[in-house]
């Protein structure tokens, strides 16, 4: 594999070995890669990082409970066109004036590789991922209205990126590598934050850590803190200038880590 | 020889596809393995895996192809050489089947057979099924694919690809394991029927279709309504509380907010009976009198659409199921446990009941109530894989 085009985490972004095999085996295939893994390990930014690293421009599309498929493609503002030809604008008959190009046209109609990253693929209706089942196989798509065929110049690199609320069809799984990013260890989490914060005190970062995999640990908790938690938690620990010692018996600030009035609780109870 | 992981997989429960197998291939031709064997067992899962909660299927099938591979990182050279180029494999095809064979075969005869095929070999031997050599099926040497027999030779050194197959820390994921809500949640979301077939009058505005029909009208106004998309699912639990089912209640009560919080049903009615439904159920789980509903209003006023899902662990005393004379909680009548558990039966085509516990091991009386339920009842158990099963019953047209 050349090098210059395999993915190696970025300077802000720490990826797993396994995770950068990943991705590379994506690339190297063409193929989407489907990202999985708890809230909070970094799913999106991976796409930021991968697109940082081999200095490709990132699309984002942003999936929501109303997306449809199309709205990727592209869209037909009929509206418009009516409404242009009441009052005999010029270029009406122009039809592809009025053709918009959604997220996945932009990324086609691009003339140099970019990075797809389509996030949250599970927010959208369950029929989602099957209406794009050829489009991300072949690169391309029709449109009748214009009869143009918009083909990818360049594959574009796809990133999926799902919180598994839904299920998704076996026949886009099929199509897709797969990574689940797992939590990432003590030691993992250490360069994460090294490379978020610098010249964090030693004997802080222990703590917080150590408190952080103890509160994780903690029984029954409905929501889990997760990384970027963690990152706001230390961010709010050296603003408040506390002191090593009290976190673990204090755990100043526990707002920023759980999210839930009874976790709080919860983590207070077993602190006494 | 190599297609027989992939009958292993399909054998061990994960659905590899063709395609993903072809993928494969072309994935180990372009060298994304990176010739090391963790590397392939990268690449083999993520390729043929599309689930967290297979990983622990794949990594028990992977350990089990593999484990008889020398204990080294590297890809063994056959396997290399025969992707590469499958046709100037010299011999015949490995018979996988025998390779099979061999895990029938105990430990001393392997023993004894190794001593004896010792004496009669005379020369270097690769890729065969009888002879001690590298590759191949047979039980001696390495790098072969015997599921079973003795390494003779190979080097020690990582194994890291066994390393974290044998960890099995996926184990979790799997979905034959028992359930938390959200887990149930996701499950119920399977439990829907879109249909704007539905008898309702068309009272949504149907943007595109006016847009169609004006512009096909030359731009005078032409309105469309549409009836709308919903899910007409109604739900209709029913739960076994109290009794020897305190033992599985925080697994009830987790079906039960799962069943709650997945709102998209049109309908959702829970009621609580002890052991067995009689003329009486309640709207509690404590099965308090003033919440008492009469099973008669049940089965008049649910309609038939609704699916009813059962759970109990349908084990009682005998005659509290068969006999009529039984005093079931205030009240007494003639008719059966199970008349009434058949009066919904023919109620409802779509019926299922769910068990949190299994059948009893020690059997006879214990298990008679079991074994009369599961005769009577599509009967799953409660673990996340079963569940699906049972709600993608309930939502095939008998």
């Amino acid at each position: 594999m050349n090098m210059n085009t395999a993915f190696q985490g970025s300077e802000n972004y720490v990826a797993s070995a396994e995770l950068m095999r990943s991705v590379n085996i994506a690339i190297a295939l063409q193929k989407p890669l489907l990202i999985k893994g708890e809230p909070g390990t970094g799913k999106t930014m991976l796409a930021e990082a991968i697109s940082k690293s081999l200095g490709k421009k990132l699309i984002i599309w942003n999936i929501k409970s109303t997306t449809k498929a199309q709205d990727g493609l592209y869209v037909y503002d009929v509206v418009q066109r009516l409404y242009d030809s009441q009052f005999g604008n010029e270029g009406v008959d122009d039809i592809g004036k009025y053709v918009k190009m959604g997220k996945l046209g932009e990324a086609f109609s691009a003339d140099e590789q970019v990075i797809l990253l389509i996030d949250e693929i599970d927010k959208a209706d369950l029929e989602f991922p099957n209406d794009l089942l050829w489009e991300l196989d072949k690169m391309e798509f029709y449109i009748p209205e214009t009869k143009e065929t918009v083909k990818a110049k360049q594959r574009p690199i796809v990133i999926v990126t799902s919180n598994a609320e839904k299920e998704l069809p076996d026949a886009f799984l099929r199509r897709c590598i797969f990574h689940y990013i797992e939590f990432p260890d003590a030691d993992q989490m250490k360069e994460i934050i090294d490379v978020h914060f610098d010249n964090l005190e030693e004997k802080l970062l222990d703590q917080v850590l150590e408190t952080f995999y103890w509160i994780r640990g903690v029984y029954n908790l409905q929501k889990k803190p997760s990384t970027s938690e963690v990152l706001d938690w230390i961010q709010a620990l050296i603003l408040g200038g506390m002191k090593p010692e009290d976190i673990d018996k204090k755990v100043p600030f526990a707002g920023v880590l759980l999210k839930k009035n009874e976790d709080i609780d919860t983590v207070k109870r077993y602190l006494k | 020889m190599f297609t027989a992981f992939f009958y292993l997989l399909r054998g061990r429960g994960i659905h590899v596809s063709l395609n993903e197998w072809m993928s494969l291939l072309e994935a180990l031709e372009k060298g994304l393995h990176g010739s090391s064997f963790t590397g392939f067992y990268y690449l083999c899962r993520s390729v043929l895996v599309k689930s967290e909660t297979e990983f622990d299927k794949f990594d028990g099938a992977f350990l089990e192809f593999f484990k008889d591979m020398p204990p080294t990182d590297e890809l063994p050279k056959e396997l290399l050489e025969w992707l590469e180029k499958p046709k100037d494999k010299p011999g015949e095809e490995f018979d996988m089947e025998r390779a099979m064979q061999n895990d029938l075969i105990d430990q001393i005869d392997i023993q004894k057979k190794f001593l004896e095929t010792l004496e009669a070999q005379k020369e270097e031997h690769n890729g065969g099924s009888r002879w001690v050599g590298t590759g191949g099926v047979s039980l001696y040497g390495n790098s072969g694919f015997s599921p079973r027999g003795i390494r003779v030779g190979g080097e020690g050194g990582g194994r890291r690809a066994f390393q974290v197959a044998s960890e099995r820390k996926f184990r979790d994921f799997r979905e034959d394991n028992t359930l938390d809500i959200r887990q149930y949640q996701m499950a119920f979301r399977k439990l829907r029927e879109f249909s704007s077939r539905i008898d309702e009058a068309r009272t949504e505005f149907d943007i595109d279709g006016t847009i169609q029909e004006t512009c096909d009208n030359a731009g005078s106004l032409q309105i469309v309504y549409d009836k709308p998309r919903k899910n007409t699912v109604k739900v209709l639990l029913l739960m076994d509380s109290g009794g020897s089912m305190d033992f599985y209640s925080r697994m009830c009560s987790a079906l039960f907010q799962g069943a709650n919080k997945a709102n998209h049903f049109k309908d959702l009615q829970v009621f609580y009976f002890h052991n067995c439904i009689y003329s009486k159920v309640y709207t509690d789980p404590l099965l308090r009198p003033r919440n008492v509903v009469p099973t008669e209003w049940i089965l008049r006023n649910l309609s038939s659409e609704y699916k009813v899902i059962i759970v109990g662990d349908a084990q009682m005393e005998p005659s509290e199921l068969l006999e009529p004379s039984y005093y079931n909680y205030g009240a007494r009548d003639e008719v059966t446990g199970l008349e009434w558990l058949k009066r919904f039966k023919d109620k409802y085509p779509h019926i299922v009941w769910l068990n949190p516990s299994a059948r009893p091991l020690y059997g006879g009386w214990w298990a008679k109530t079991y074994d009369v339920l599961h005769n009577e009842f599509d009967m799953y158990p409660l673990t996340l894989e079963e569940l699906q099963k049972a709600l993608k019953k309930l939502m095939v047209n008998k």
